[in-house]
């Protein structure tokens, strides 16, 4: 199955939620809905997009993930913040989050302009409208962007764009270049023979780390079926969840903070274990004895989301700064930084090492079908199937926490 | 000369007048304003809390559906994890309660019965000095010395052995030197107070050094023993933070009632979670009464 075709079952599945989903909870969130609307079905909050830019507020505040807004305080030399800051007059104040789940509440607070937001955040954050549509024409940068990553189900909702699109790439497997011989290329390093490294290993605190073990099972046990790791029945998400169970014992601690996990690198205490590109640049700038590469199995990953709030009061700035993120030269510095490939096509003269956008596969659309972007697991199967449930996020933090015990 | 008339008292004095005889108008005036930041901040936040732990959140959309349901805490009961989660978080707590007790005892003594005032004086502040500091900047300390490559493991080496490494031994051990201030301070005081006449009567009718701590010394300190225990076990049952720094895999309650409140954004159930220390506090607090230690504090 394309990529495409999965994303519109992805979007029909939603679409059948919010229609079933509007008759027993109408109280909980939209009090705008008419009522006739029901039938029409996944309708988020009615709510405009900017017509046009007014004065920019002087101020923006930007929930993102940790490389996305770098202000030169990491690295001198690694600054796109300043620039923008200069230019528009708007104060920048970031607030980076370890997980989706954070960036969705923080987003709830209301206190944030802009987000970062990945594929298992954004439809969340439309649905319970925190964020609101975004007017393209007043994001000149956006003509730029890969046609791949235009109007795609994780970042619009029925022909209206919600998001500007940042960037993606693929979560790796780290290991310590000392101490794991030979390097390895399966993820079956972290689960099925995580004993060899027992007490060093480390994975991901998200509940959304339980498709990392389902993409594994996806490989290693086609008996179970999974077509996709964001799609597990009873019996396939079971198997997930054991396999997690039994890697338990041999993990020395999970990481979401990025800064932990270097640590953890760079002392020994973890030797192997899943990672960003950005957290194997800065452990290898802090001369840790690491590398990291892309399984034989593929990975799960992200398509990230540019999105501004419903109650920003800055939304000048913040459309600036969608614009200004994405524009050729600082869309180079934030993919060459955090190691990912650039949403806009120009970037990719502007980097850095010319041959970025080809190492992060940047236009390879073949390359990016082996990559599950990170999505919200839902009860009707994103795979398409349609005789069966499939456990929802609710079932996933649940499942997360008897994982961690 | 002000123009007033001087048998019409000044309304400063008229009020002071109505309040001499009203008592009663007095006292609700002097407490009125206590009395409010009482019941509404403190009962009210409590009240809040109780209260949307019936509640549930939308899954997809992260809504708090507000209708009255019972699945929180049904979840919390029935689940094995909690259990073990409440029972492990009980047990650290237990642990860095008798290990403080045990380290803050002989040291509140010696501060209060062997040294001079002068050295006491010293020590009281010595004592405080670890407090001074950010929580966070200690914790992290440990978490560096007990790294794979940290101090623990390099003193270690040379006898043969090696470091608890990150866990709940790790996370008892930092525990209990982040809160044994909290410990020693209150059994200083209480020896503070305990009269150097019975140490002597006691040594007069023939009892040894041990004896007398034993049978004189521990009895009257036990009060002062159980307000430091309410201090640090309260402390440790509701601490997420050192654990999440220096103990490895493992998760408190805590962790549980961040991780549905943070990351899970279902603050419904972080709110029931949240009511398992209460709890676990209540009952501690009825045990300490029972034994009648609080009749003395």
């Amino acid at each position: 199955m394309t990529r495409t075709k999965l994303l519109a079952v992805t979007a029909a599945a939603l679409l059948a939620l919010s229609a079933c989903g509007g008759d027993d909870a109408d109280d909980s969130t939209d009090a705008s809905d008419d009522t006739s609307a029901t039938a029409q079905a996944f309708t988020p909050p009615d709510l405009k997009a900017l017509t046009e830019l007014g004065e920019p507020e002087g101020e923006l505040n930007i929930v993102a993930w940790a490389g996305y807004a770098e202000d030169g305080t990491t690295d001198p030399s690694v600054d796109w913040v300043t620039p923008f800051e200069e230019e528009t007059g708007c104060e920048v104040n970031v607030k980076t989050a370890p997980t989706s789940d954070d960036m969705v509440s923080l987003m709830k607070t209301g206190q944030y302009d802009v987000v970062s937001a990945s594929g298992d955040a954004s439809l969340r954050l439309i649905a319970s409208g925190d964020v609101e549509p975004v007017n393209l024409d007043l994001v000149p940068n956006y003509v730029d962007v890969f046609d791949a990553l235009k109007m795609q189900p994780w970042n619009s909702v029925a022909g209206v764009a919600y998001g500007i699109p940042h960037g993606r790439g693929a979560n790796l497997l780290m290991y310590r270049t000392d101490e794991v011989s030979p390097a390895p290329d399966s993820w079956g390093a972290v689960f099925d023979d995580a004993s060899t490294y027992s007490g060093n290993v480390t994975a991901y605190d998200s509940p959304i780390y339980i498709a990392d073990a389902a993409l594994y099972l996806m490989a290693t046990q086609p008996d179970l079926g999974i077509k996709n790791p964001y799609a597990l029945d009873d019996k396939q998400f079971t198997a997930a969840v054991d396999l997690l169970k039994a890697q338990n014992e041999h993990i020395g601690e999970y990481w979401s903070d990025y800064t932990k996990e270097i640590q953890a690198f760079k002392n020994g205490d973890s030797v192997i274990g899943t990672t960003w590109q950005i957290i194997v640049n800065l452990a290898q700038l802090d001369k840790a004895k690491v590398d990291a590469v892309l399984p034989s199995e593929g990975a799960t990953g992200w398509s990230d989301t540019w999105m501004v709030s419903a109650k920003s009061e800055h939304k000048t700035c913040a459309y600036l700064w969608m614009d200004h993120i994405i524009s050729p030269t600082a869309n180079a510095q934030v993919a060459e930084w955090f190691g990912e490939a650039p949403a806009n096509e120009k970037a990719c003269a502007e980097t850095a090492d010319k041959s970025h956008c080809d190492t992060f596969h940047a236009a390879d659309e073949a390359y990016f079908d082996q990559v599950w972007y990170w999505t919200t697991p839902i009860t009707q199967c994103l795979d398409g199937r349609t005789d069966v449930q499939c456990k929802d996020y609710g079932d996933w933090t649940t499942a997360w926490q008897e994982i961690k015990g | 000369m002000s123009g007033q008339d001087p048998r019409q008292p000044s309304p400063r004095r008229r009020l002071s007048g109505v309040l001499h005889r009203h008592p009663l108008l007095r006292l609700a005036l002097l407490l009125v304003a206590p009395m409010v930041v009482l019941v509404v901040v403190y009962l009210g936040a409590l009240a809040m809390l109780l209260v949307s732990a019936f509640w549930t959140t939308d899954d997809f959309t992260g809504e708090v559906v507000r209708e009255p349901t019972l699945d929180n805490i049904r979840a919390i009961v029935t689940s094995g994890t909690y259990r073990t989660v409440t029972l492990r978080t009980i047990g650290v707590a237990a642990a860095v309660t008798v290990i403080c007790a045990v380290l803050a005892f002989p040291i509140a003594l010696f501060m209060a019965k062997v040294v001079s005032l002068r050295t006491r004086r010293v020590l009281v502040v010595l004592l405080l000095t670890p407090l001074w500091a950010s929580y966070l900047v200690k914790a992290f300390a440990w978490r560096a010395m007990l790294a794979g490559d940290g101090v623990v493991n390099w003193a270690l080496d040379p006898v043969g052995l090696s470091g608890p490494g990150f866990g709940l031994t790790a996370t008892v051990i930092v525990l209990t030197y982040l809160w044994l201030p909290f410990m020693v301070l209150p059994i200083y005081a209480g020896l503070e107070r305990l009269p150097d006449s019975m140490l002597e009567a006691s040594s007069d009718l023939g009892a040894k050094a041990g004896r007398t701590v034993r049978s004189v010394v521990l009895p009257l300190a036990f009060p002062a023993v159980v307000a430091g225990a309410i201090f640090t076990f309260s402390l440790s049952l509701g601490d997420y933070i050192a654990v999440q720094i220096v103990g490895g895999k493992s998760q408190l309650i805590g962790n549980l009632i961040q991780g549905n409140a943070g990351a899970a954004n279902n603050l419904p159930l972080a709110a029931a979670l949240a009511g398992v220390p209460v709890v676990i506090m209540v009952v501690f607090l009825l045990a300490v009464r029972r034994t009648g230690a609080l009749d003395n504090l």
